[in-house]
């Protein structure tokens, strides 16, 4: 492993104020790991530190402080959303989809959620010196295929091939820009205590689909990953009210770290109702195996949307008309107790905080 | 699968939590020993549907809890050799040692990857001749059996590579050991469902008379739970303690034969540290003489690494029930689950960690009488039958 340690004065400083007891926050950021762990991929507390904490002090910027899966920007009078996002998925072909299949929907999907359809990409590609044609042709293609039918163009791209053994095969890259339409502001802030909380179907999917391809695990029932692009669907729900307040694209970290995430960003807290959740038996069931919560696992082509109350019915009924929502479900609301955490009803009458993860989910021991 | 949505059925936890209240008059501790159990309780706020009188004690059957400081500070000492592959279940992963835990291993170049069972590790042992393969052997009687059919392996197919980190726990001893101390206030147990269904139901009447304690076999989901506190409830009023089994669909008394004969096999009770708690007599495994050649501790000389736990830590009285989660002063400042102190913060099936989540409820909400009755059929009358068993 090269040497890649850092002069003192390069790192972050460490904040030297006493945690915050009563607001229950983590007294350790980024003193406690002085390498990259996975974990700071997954999505989770350790992702969310490594951008504030690092990335966003070092860039500076007005637009970066959304820290939205998307950013909402002006730029000569026209409203644009713009993302970005890399895909490191193994195994490339998986039950469901392919890398190139998330690269498009991934970002098209991070769009959706600023209410943007998604107009133009950016595609790069880092190969791995070795990998065979036919499986660079064969992603290209899958990635080709689910640009027209999210109706989206690549229209720039890179290629860099990395020396044998320093990559995964296929590393992709894709960054996306679309037009927010008139009328249209979905921000966390915006949320208020009454919002109602649906989701667009079942949750889970992805994850379970991949687990089972890449650990060799067999749960029974063949479980596609959900990967699908939500374009369609987001402006079936902006045409019954462009006022819906906020959209997440649940994928790493799942349901919970989107929930939470809106919690902490709005400032109300959020009450789920635990069995009003779609979760399918297949993933229910790979979950109980491996001690896992489906409210962690990844989707990726599900949402969540915070909608006013008297605008839900409505909503509710657009989404289940579309062939992406047809098991869209009310699962509980926002409310003005609890700022910033996320409660679950459990089927039982108690209730739980359900906690932004701080990595990664780990299979348990027993 | 089924056997998910069938033991959460709100309608029959509702029979069973009015039976519950129905028949205790005055207050129990029950201890439920493990960590599977307490986390189903928190998770579904089992603790707030109880009545008031009947108070659960989050045993010391976590076992990624109570694996010693120095265990792992070995476990990271052979995993940051280059030479080793190091093999774990995944929550091992993120439990700290003295400063640092096997995620950070790993970022530093240490080949540690998480498997799912034991065997794939031997696989990966014979897909790689030349270097060292060690799993991290820990747990209770449950992992224990699969841990020793692959040391038998190991040495039945000559894989000299391979090797076994072992730091196995027995439940009984533990037991002995709570209700040995001056201050323990558990009145009952609800047994480890799992660890019955390998070791069965015979080293527990001994210690249910013993120390006069009812034990019932539990298992893990929201109805087993309920069951084993509504027996464990009667018995407790009726001044019974004997051992009931309410999870019969997995555990049979005699256990699992072929298990204790591997057990037998490969592995020698030993005396064995426990994170919080400290050396319990008899309440470990490690290999016997027959296997020895397979254990990582004497393979790479780490037997002499020991470590003190942190003084501030206090959850030994925690796992007797002696003190309160946010009773400590630790609690929620210089411990949290990212910086746990000790061995109940360090998982999320401690019961540190549960309360850490529990008590940022700013609610608090009172523990209350349980929810009305469903609908027109919901029956109110105390059970004869158990719905579950």
């Amino acid at each position: 492993m090269p040497d890649t340690t850092l002069p003192e004065s390069a790192l972050p400083a460490q904040s030297a104020t006493a945690p915050d007891v009563t607001g229950w926050t983590c007294p350790a950021p980024l003193r406690d790991r002085p390498r990259v762990v996975m974990g700071h991929g997954g999505g989770g507390a350790l992702s969310a530190e490594l951008v504030q904490h690092l990335f966003a002090p070092a860039y500076g910027g007005e637009a970066l402080a959304q820290l939205g899966d998307s950013a909402a920007l002006s730029l000569g009078g026209v409203r644009l959303a713009f993302s970005t996002d890399s895909y490191v998925v193994r195994p490339l072909f998986f039950p469901g989809g392919s890398i190139g299949d998330l690269a498009v929907n991934g970002t098209v999907n991070d769009l959706a959620m600023s209410g943007a359809r998604a107009a133009y990409l950016s595609c790069g590609f880092i190969l791995e010196e070795g990998v065979e044609m036919s499986v660079v042709a064969a992603v290209a293609r899958a990635l080709g295929d689910a640009a027209r039918a999210a109706g989206v163009e690549v229209a720039t791209g890179d290629t860099k091939v990395v020396e044998a053994g320093h990559g995964d095969g296929i590393y992709v890259n894709t960054a996306g820009i679309g037009l927010i339409p008139d009328g249209v502001d979905l921000r966390p802030q915006r949320v208020v205590p009454g919002d109602v909380v649906i989701v667009s179907g079942e949750i889970g999917l992805h994850g379970v689909a991949i687990m089972s391809v890449r650990e060799g695990l067999e749960f029974g029932v063949d479980v596609e990953s959900d990967c699908a692009p939500l374009g369609g669907l987001v402006d079936a729900m902006l045409a019954v009210t462009p006022d819906l307040h906020v959209l997440r694209d649940p994928t790493r970290g799942g349901m919970a770290a989107a929930l939470n995430e809106i919690a902490a960003a709005s400032g109300t807290g959020v009450v789920i109702r635990e069995g009003a959740v779609p979760v399918p038996d297949a993933v229910a069931n790979a979950c109980a195996i491996l001690g896992l919560d489906p409210l962690y696992v990844a989707n990726e082509g599900k949402l969540v949307a915070f909608v006013p109350r008297e605008h839900a019915d409505a909503v509710l009924e657009a989404m289940r008309a579309h062939p992406l929502g047809r098991r869209a479900a009310v699962i509980g609301e926002a409310v003005e107790s609890h700022q910033g955490l996320v409660v679950a009803r459990t089927g039982l009458g108690g209730t739980r905080v359900v906690d932004l993860p701080i990595g990664e989910q780990l299979p348990r021991i027993c | 699968m089924k056997y998910i949505e069938e033991f959460q059925d709100p309608d029959l936890a509702r029979r069973l939590l009015d039976d519950i209240h129905a028949t205790v008059t005055r207050p129990w501790a029950l201890m439920e020993v493990c960590g599977g159990q307490t986390h189903t309780i928190i998770r579904h706020g089992i603790d707030q549907l109880l009545p008031e009188q009947v108070e659960l004690i989050h045993g010391p059957g976590c076992p990624v809890c109570v694996t010693p400081l120095e265990v792992i500070d070995k476990a990271l000492e052979i995993a940051s050799r280059p030479d080793v592959i190091f093999c774990s279940f995944g929550d091992m992963l993120r439990v700290p040692g003295t400063g640092r835990d096997l995620f950070q291993v790993r970022s530093e170049g240490g080949d540690v990857r998480v498997v799912y069972s034991p065997l794939d590790a031997l696989k990966v042992a014979r897909q790689n001749p030349g270097r060292e393969v060690v799993f991290f052997g820990i747990g209770f009687e449950t992992t224990a059996p699969p841990n020793a059919m692959t040391v038998y392996q190991a040495k039945r197919l000559g894989i000299p590579n391979f090797s076994l980190l072992v730091s196995h726990v027995r439940v009984p001893p533990a037991i002995e050991a709570i209700m040995r101390s001056p201050s323990c206030r558990v009145q009952g147990f609800l047994a480890a469902g799992h660890v019955c269904s390998v070791m069965g139901t015979g080293e527990y009447p001994e210690l249910a008379a013993r120390h006069r304690v009812p034990i019932v076999v539990t298992g893990f989901e929201p109805l087993d739970i309920l069951e084993g506190v509504r027996r464990a409830v009667r018995q407790l009023e009726r001044g019974e303690h004997t051992v009931d089994n309410a999870y019969a669909r997995a555990v049979r008394p005699e256990g699992n034969p072929a298990a204790l004969a591997m057990l037998e096999d490969v592995f020698e009770v030993t005396d064995r540290a426990w994170r919080g708690i400290g050396v319990i007599p008899d309440s470990g495994w490690r290999l016997s003489a027959r296997y020895r050649e397979f254990d990582a501790e004497h393979r790479f000389a780490v037997t002499g690494i020991t470590t003190r736990e942190p003084a501030e830590c206090r959850s030994g009285e925690v796992l007797q029930g002696l003190l309160k989660p946010h009773e400590c002063e630790a609690f929620g400042t210089t411990c949290t689950p990212r910086t746990p102190l000790g061995a109940t913060m360090v998982s999320s099936e401690g019961a540190c960690a549960a309360y850490y989540l529990y008590r940022r409820l700013e609610l608090t909400p009172a523990r209350t009488a349980p929810p009305a009755p469903a609908g027109p059929h919901a029956s109110t009358a105390p059970l004869e039958a158990s719905p579950v068993a």
